[in-house]
C-alpha cells in the first residue's frame, strides 16, 4: 500500500494541476495579507474560501484522478497486490498532494508576514486542520462515487451533484425546515442537523472561535456551551475524522468485490 | 464675623473633625479641610458654604450610610476622596447626597468603595465635573450607579470618569441637562441611562465596554453629538437603545464594535446625521413601530448587517449614505451612485423572524439568497432603499 501510495503522491505531485492549486493558494494568501494586514480578518476571509473550494476542489481531483489511472489501477489488479491497498493508496495519494498544496500555499504567506507572533496562530491552525480534514472527506465521497459508476459523465455529474448538495442545497433545506418549524424548540434540530454536513460544521467550527461569535445569540450559545470546550472541540473534530473513515472503508468494502 | 471668613479643619486645629467645622461656620464660609483621613458619616451641609479639601484629604465613611449631605443653596464641595459608602438593600446610601438644593458645584472628588457615588434628588442648577468615580460592582442588584439624577433640572455633569459602577450615569425625570466629555466604562449594565427625562442634552462623552451600552428610553427631545459608543460586544449588547423616544437628534456620533450598533423600538421623529458605524454585528437594528426617522449622511463601514427590520412596513427613510457594501457606480459623477441601494439583507430579515437561523451566517446559501433579494426584492420592504448613496465617506 505505501509504495501505491508513494507512486500516486509522487505521480501528483509532478502534475501541472497540483502547481497551479498550490499557486492559487500561494497568490490568494499572499494577496489578502498584501491587501489587508490584519492576520485574523484574513482569517475569516480564508474561511469562506476553504469551506468552498477546498471540498469543490477535494471532489473533482479525486474522481479525475480515479477515471485517469483507471488502466493503471487495472494493470496493477492483475499483479499479487491486495485490492484494498491499491485503492486506498491510491486515495491516500491524492488527498495527501492536496493537503500539501493547502498547508503549504496558505502556510507561508502567513508565517512570512509572521503568523508565529500573532494571536491568530491557533486560529489559523485550526482553519488548516479543517481544511484538511475537508480534503480527506471529499477525496474519499468522490472515490466512492467513481468506484460506482463506470460511467466518466455520470461520475463527475454526481460528484458534482454532491458537492453542490453540501455546500448550497443542504442548507437551503436547513434553513426552510427552521422556518417552517418556528414555533418548536430548535437547538436540538440545528445541532444535529450540522453534524449531519461536514460544510456546516466546519463553518460552525471556525465562527465559533472568532469574534463573530457574539453575534450568534442564544443559538450561538448553546453551539458555544457545546462547541466551546475542548470536548466538544474534540467531538467536532472526531465527527469530521468519522466522514473520513466511513467513506474510507466503504472503499475497501467495495474495491475487494467490484469486478472490473 | 467678617463675610467669607475661613474656617481650617485638620488633626491640629482648632476643629478636627468636618462636622465640627460646618457647624462652626457661617453662611458664605469656606471650611478648609487639610490633608488627613478623617472618619465621619453623614456629615450635614445645610448652609451656603464651601467645602474645600487640600491635598485630597479623605473622608472614610466606615460603610455606615451616606457620607456628605446637602440641603441648602450655592454649596461647593470640592477635592476630597471619599471611601466606604457602605451598601443596603432598603436604603440608596451615596457618597454625595444634594436633595432640594440650588446652585451647587461638586468637583474634584475621588470616590472610591461607593454604593451610590453622587445622587441628586429635586435639585435644580447645579455642576458635577471632574470627579473620579471607581466603583466595585460585581451583581446589577447590590450596586449603585455612579451619578443619579432624581427629579433634577439643568445640571451640568462634565469631564467625569466613572467604573465599574451598575449605571455610569442615571437620569430619571430630569430635564434641560448637559452631560459632557465624560468617560463611562467597564460597567455593570447602562452606561447612560435616561428614563423619563426630556431636552437634555449629551455631547463627547466616550461610553465603552459597558454590559449593554447606552439606554434612552421613554424621554422626548434628547440631543446626542460627537458621542462614542465602542466596544459593547457580547450576548445583549447594544451601543445605543432607543425606546419610545421622540425627536431626538442623533449627530456625528461613532458606533465601533458593538453587537448591535443603535437598537430602536417605537421611536419616532429622529434625525440620525454624520454617525458612523463601523464594525458592529448590526448597525442599526429597527424594532417594532418606528416612524419617520430620518438617516442622512452617515457611513456604515464593514457591519455584518447594516440595518435589520422586522416588518414590510417602511416610513423611515434612507438618503446620502455611505454603504461601504455598496456596489454600484457613478456615471455622471455627481458623488451619488446611479443605482438604489438596499439595506436591507433577506437573510437578516429571516433571522429576525427565525433566530435560530443565524447558525446559517456565512454560508455559502445565504450569499446566493442575498443576491438574488438584492436584485429583486420580494421580502424586504420595498421603499427601503437609499436612492441616493454616497460615493465616498462622508466627512
Amino acid at each position: 500500500m505505501l509504495k501505491i501510495l508513494k507512486y500516486s503522491f509522487f505521480d501528483l505531485i509532478r502534475s501541472r494541476w497540483s502547481y497551479v492549486y498550490l499557486l492559487f493558494y500561494l497568490l490568494l494568501g499572499f494577496v489578502l495579507l498584501f491587501l489587508n494586514q490584519d492576520l485574523s480578518k484574513a482569517v475569516i476571509t480564508l474561511m469562506n474560501v476553504i469551506i468552498i473550494l477546498v471540498p469543490l476542489i477535494g471532489t473533482i481531483f479525486g474522481v479525475m484522478y480515479y477515471y485517469n489511472s483507471k488502466e493503471f489501477t487495472e494493470l496493477l489488479l492483475a499483479q499479487p497486490v491486495k485490492r484494498s491497498s491499491i485503492f486506498v493508496g491510491q486515495y491516500l495519494g491524492v488527498s495527501l498532494s492536496l493537503v500539501m498544496s493547502l498547508v503549504l500555499g496558505l502556510g507561508l504567506p502567513f508565517v512570512f508576514y509572521g503568523l508565529f507572533q500573532s494571536a491568530a496562530i491557533w486560529d489559523f491552525s485550526l482553519l488548516l486542520i479543517t481544511g484538511a480534514l475537508l480534503t480527506f472527506i471529499f477525496t474519499a465521497l468522490a472515490f466512492n462515487i467513481a468506484l460506482y459508476n463506470e460511467n466518466k459523465i455520470k461520475g463527475f455529474s454526481y460528484a458534482i451533484l454532491l458537492w453542490l448538495f453540501l455546500a448550497v442545497v443542504y442548507d437551503g433545506l436547513f434553513l426552510m425546515s427552521l422556518i417552517v418549524f418556528e414555533t418548536y424548540p430548535l437547538d436540538k434540530f440545528t445541532l444535529f442537523a450540522t453534524i449531519f454536513n461536514p460544510i456546516d460544521l466546519s463553518r460552525i467550527l471556525i465562527l465559533l472561535k472568532l469574534d463573530i461569535a457574539a453575534l450568534l445569540g442564544y443559538t450561538g450559545a448553546i453551539f458555544q456551551k457545546f462547541f466551546g470546550t475542548n470536548w466538544g472541540l474534540f467531538l467536532a473534530l472526531g465527527t469530521l475524522c468519522l466522514w473520513v473513515v466511513l467513506p474510507v472503508l466503504n472503499i475497501r468494502r467495495k474495491a475487494k468485490t467490484k469486478d472490473f | 464675623m467678617s463675610a467669607n471668613a475661613q474656617v481650617e479643619v485638620c488633626n491640629t486645629c482648632a476643629f478636627t473633625s468636618i462636622k465640627a467645622g460646618i457647624k462652626a461656620a457661617q453662611p458664605g464660609d469656606t471650611v478648609l479641610v487639610k490633608k488627613g483621613v478623617y472618619k465621619e458619616n453623614s456629615i450635614i451641609i445645610d448652609k451656603a458654604i464651601s467645602l474645600v479639601g487640600e491635598n485630597l484629604p479623605t473622608i472614610d465613611g466606615e460603610d455606615k450610610g451616606d457620607i456628605i449631605q446637602v440641603f441648602a443653596d450655592n454649596v461647593l464641595i470640592d477635592g476630597f476622596k471619599l471611601v466606604n459608602v457602605g451598601s443596603s438593600y432598603t436604603e440608596d446610601f451615596a457618597a454625595i447626597r444634594v436633595s432640594k438644593a440650588k446652585d451647587f458645584t461638586i468637583q474634584n472628588l475621588e470616590l472610591r468603595k461607593i454604593f451610590f457615588g453622587i445622587y441628586l434628588e429635586k435639585s435644580t442648577d447645579g455642576i458635577v465635573r471632574n470627579n473620579n468615580i471607581l466603583g466595585d460592582a460585581v451583581s446589577e442588584h447590590n450596586s449603585g450607579n455612579g451619578i443619579q439624577l432624581w427629579y433634577s433640572k439643568r445640571i451640568n455633569i462634565t469631564n467625569n470618569n466613572i467604573k465599574h459602577v451598575r449605571d455610569g450615569i442615571y437620569l430619571e425625570f430630569a430635564d434641560d441637562c448637559t452631560i459632557s466629555h465624560n468617560i463611562s466604562k467597564n460597567n455593570l449594565r447602562y452606561g447612560l441611562h435616561f428614563m423619563f427625562s426630556n431636552d437634555d442634552i449629551y455631547h463627547d462623552n466616550v461610553f465603552e465596554n459597558n454590559g449593554a451600552g447606552v439606554a434612552v428610553m421613554f424621554s422626548k427631545r434628547i440631543k446626542m453629538m460627537r458621542n462614542k459608543f465602542q466596544y459593547n460586544w457580547g450576548m445583549a449588547a447594544y451601543g445605543l437603545l432607543l425606546k419610545e423616544i421622540n425627536d431626538a437628534e442623533i449627530y456625528d456620533n461613532l458606533f465601533e464594535e458593538n453587537t448591535t450598533g443603535i437598537n430602536i423600538e417605537g421611536s419616532n421623529r429622529i434625525n440620525y446625521k454624520g454617525n458612523t458605524f463601523k464594525n458592529n454585528g448590526w448597525a442599526v437594528k429597527v424594532r417594532g413601530a418606528c416612524y419617520n426617522n430620518k438617516f442622512i449622511n452617515n457611513n456604515f463601514l464593514y457591519n455584518s448587517f447594516d440595518v435589520s427590520y422586522n416588518s414590510r412596513i417602511n416610513d423611515n427613510r434612507f438618503y446620502q449614505n455611505f454603504w461601504s457594501e455598496y456596489t454600484g457606480y457613478d456615471l455622471d459623477k455627481n458623488g451619488y451612485g446611479d443605482v438604489p441601494y438596499r439595506p436591507v439583507k433577506l437573510f437578516s430579515y429571516i433571522v429576525n423572524r427565525t433566530p435560530e437561523t443565524i447558525i446559517l451566517m456565512r454560508s455559502l446559501f445565504v450569499d446566493i439568497i442575498d443576491f438574488s433579494e438584492k436584485v429583486s426584492p420580494v421580502f424586504t420592504p420595498d421603499n427601503l432603499v437609499d436612492e441616493a448613496p454616497l460615493m465616498k465617506k462622508h466627512q
